[in-house]
């Protein structure tokens, strides 16, 4: 047998070293922690497994997970249907498409942290502009910082303002790429508008919109700042989502050994839903 | 089926048209016969799509009437004029199975399933994609694709006109005789006017039964494609039909004769006009090389396999000559002679002369 070129692990090595530094060596800190006890000082207990059940059978991470889908699940359901509907109602060419394009890419530029303070303030019953008018000239109670409902609503209306040029743009870039020909082939074999839809604009976004559900899942999924901000998890626990429950036991109770083996429990989630989402859609495309 | 009538159709692509020149399409007036297989020939951006848009309704025209039969559909959309199209590139649905695109327009129309699976499956017969029928259309070979598209385009058994915009573009050039014959049978077979647009020569004189030839907007010749090699009523026609192209000697008209460089040329018959420029045109396949006749320089001589083609120089004009005789060899001065009865005067580019009867 003919000995392989050793060589060629010289030019791997730079990618290996940085891949090492900022992924493997975090993560295995991480499963360090997982497994022990400490108290600081640098003293460490072995635990074993125990943290990983202590957090699975946890009625807070439960009650936090169903939050964390629910929150997920919904604003899916919104961005996504109402990216496709915005993408297909886009002018082609002309004047306004640029018009379009910036207005839609503008909340994606403005700063997280920044996103919930102003839908903070926004929404605050007595001072901001949104809360002001619902509750004193159109008498709708709503205070996002007393009712669950209302939190809920204010941070998902958040979300939907926040990320659905997202998913826009990448459904626009999508149809841009349709030849006119289709549409025109489409038009003398009768096809309704349906039809233009559901055999020619869908299949040719599918490619963009399995890219866009996964970022949205996985961002809306791991998201922290903007419900922060907003709500701080509040009122009472009802907007405490996965990630900023994680911070609550990591930060606020100094509880690593769980607070590790949630994040690992955490991602693994993430990255299950992700992987099992994308076979699933690009099932077809190999045979 | 139905004949169909352009009437004075013109087409610009400006808000404002404002001349001539403005226009893609300059003033067509011209009816396509039921059943006819006609081709569309013409150099890009002459025009040839332009018109194809028009009669499928996708494009409205400036000016101008359609008829189709006696009935005026300048005002329908494409799927109320039934017609149908294949387009450059194969359009077919990806998601669906070949026969699923097949039967496609006939379901947006309503039929039912059992006339659908009969169209189907004789469409399919025709085009020798019956084995395919269960794939998805979108792992089809690009040649597949576009006979899915032509399908897609003869399965309603109703159509007045089957046009094809350049549908061999995309396809390897083995494939094309293949395609070319399937769609002369197909003529035949289901007896719809098909119209071909193609800035291919071969492409056309094959296809055609009626070859109408456009340049800059307008149609410059229609004819057989015998007609437009024998007697092209332009000399644009000369030029972009035949290999190597027909020759075009600037001449003098003096005393009702054509003098090219002082000499006299014999004509086909009588000059029926005069114009600004006048051009003698003759095929290289009636140019002799003789002991007399128009002076020249050989400039290239090849042997192409069954013929030789020579281009000889007379002053700045060069003239082909296609022949089977012994080759010259490059820089000799050789001796010219027009066959007289395919000798023809062009006035302003237009034919202006009169054969003898």
């Amino acid at each position: 047998m003919k000995s392989a070129n050793q060589r060629a692990w010289l030019f791997v090595l730079p990618v290996l070293v940085l891949v090492a530094f900022n992924a493997l060596i975090p993560i295995m800190t991480v499963v360090n922690y997982s497994v022990q006890e400490t108290f600081g000082d640098n003293l460490f207990f072995w635990q074993g497994l125990d943290w990983f059940q202590q957090i699975l059978r946890s009625d807070r991470f439960h009650a936090a997970l169903g939050r964390q889908f629910l929150f997920t699940g919904l604003i899916l359901a919104i961005e996504i249907p109402l990216g496709i509907v915005i993408a297909l109602s886009m002018p082609k060419r002309g004047f306004w498409v640029p018009v379009c394009l910036v207005t839609m890419a503008l909340p994606m530029l403005i700063p997280w942290n920044v996103v919930g303070s102003m839908w903070n303030i926004f929404t605050l019953p007595d001072i901001g502009l949104l809360g002001y008018f619902l509750n004193h000239t159109l008498g709708v109670p709503y205070d996002m910082t007393q009712s669950p409902v209302a939190a809920w609503i204010t941070i998902v209306v958040m979300d939907v303002w926040h990320w659905t040029s997202l998913v826009v743009l990448l459904c626009y870039a999508g149809l841009m790429s349709i030849p006119d020909a289709y549409y025109q082939a489409a038009k003398i074999d009768g096809a309704s508008n349906w039809a233009v839809f559901r055999y020619i604009q869908l299949p040719k976004m599918k490619t963009v919109l399995t890219i866009a559900i996964l970022l949205r899942f996985m961002d809306s999924f791991n998201i922290y700042t903007e419900p922060f901000t907003l709500t701080g998890g509040g009122p009472g626990n009802s907007t405490t989502l996965l990630s900023i429950d994680l911070v609550k036991i990591a930060l606020g109770q100094f509880d690593l050994g769980p607070a590790a083996a949630m994040s690992l429990i955490y991602f693994a989630i993430t990255l299950l839903v992700s992987w099992v989402f994308y076979t699933l859609m690009t099932k077809d495309d190999t045979n | 089926m139905a004949r169909i009538t352009l009437q004075n159709v013109r087409h610009s692509y400006l808000p404002n048209p404002d001349g001539d020149d403005d226009y893609a399409l300059k003033e067509i007036d011209h009816s396509w016969e039921d059943g006819g297989a006609y081709a569309l020939l013409g150099p890009s951006g002459c025009g040839k799509s332009t018109l194809l848009n028009i009669i499928s309704g996708l494009r409205a025209p400036s000016e101008g009437r359609i008829l189709f039969g006696d009935e005026d559909v300048t005002d329908l959309p494409p799927d109320k004029r039934n017609i149908a199209q294949v387009f450059q590139f194969p359009v077919i649905y990806d998601t669906m199975t070949v026969y699923d695109n097949l039967a496609f327009p006939l379901r947006n129309r309503g039929r039912n399933e059992k006339i659908v699976k009969e169209r189907v499956t004789a469409i399919a017969e025709m085009l020798e994609v019956t084995p395919m029928l269960k794939t998805r259309a979108a792992n089809l070979s690009p040649d597949n694709k576009q006979k899915i598209s032509m399908g897609r385009g003869l399965v309603r058994n109703d159509v007045n006109v089957v046009m094809f915009d350049e549908p061999l573009t995309v396809i390897d050039p083995h494939l094309k005789w293949k395609l070319r014959l399937k769609l002369k049978e197909l003529h035949h077979r289901v007896n719809a006017t098909m119209i071909y647009v193609t800035h291919d020569q071969t492409e056309a004189l094959t296809f055609a039964d009626q070859v109408v030839v456009m340049d800059l907007g307008v149609i410059v010749q229609i004819g057989t494609p015998v007609e437009l090699f024998e007697r092209p009523a332009h000399t644009f026609v000369g030029h972009f039909i035949g290999s190597p192209g027909m020759n075009i000697l600037p001449c003098e008209i003096r005393d009702g004769g054509a003098f090219f460089r002082g000499q006299n040329v014999a004509l086909e018959g009588p000059v029926t006009r005069s114009g600004e420029r006048t051009e003698i045109g003759v095929r290289p396949e009636y140019v002799t090389l003789a002991p007399t006749g128009i002076e020249g320089v050989v400039r290239k001589a090849a042997d192409i396999g069954r013929h030789n083609v020579i281009e000889v120089v007379a002053g700045d004009t060069r003239i082909s000559v296609v022949s089977d005789g012994n080759l010259p060899e490059q820089g000799e001065t050789v001796h010219l002679q027009f066959r007289q009865d395919q000798t023809r005067l062009y006035a302003d580019g237009w034919l202006a002369s009169k054969a003898r009867s």
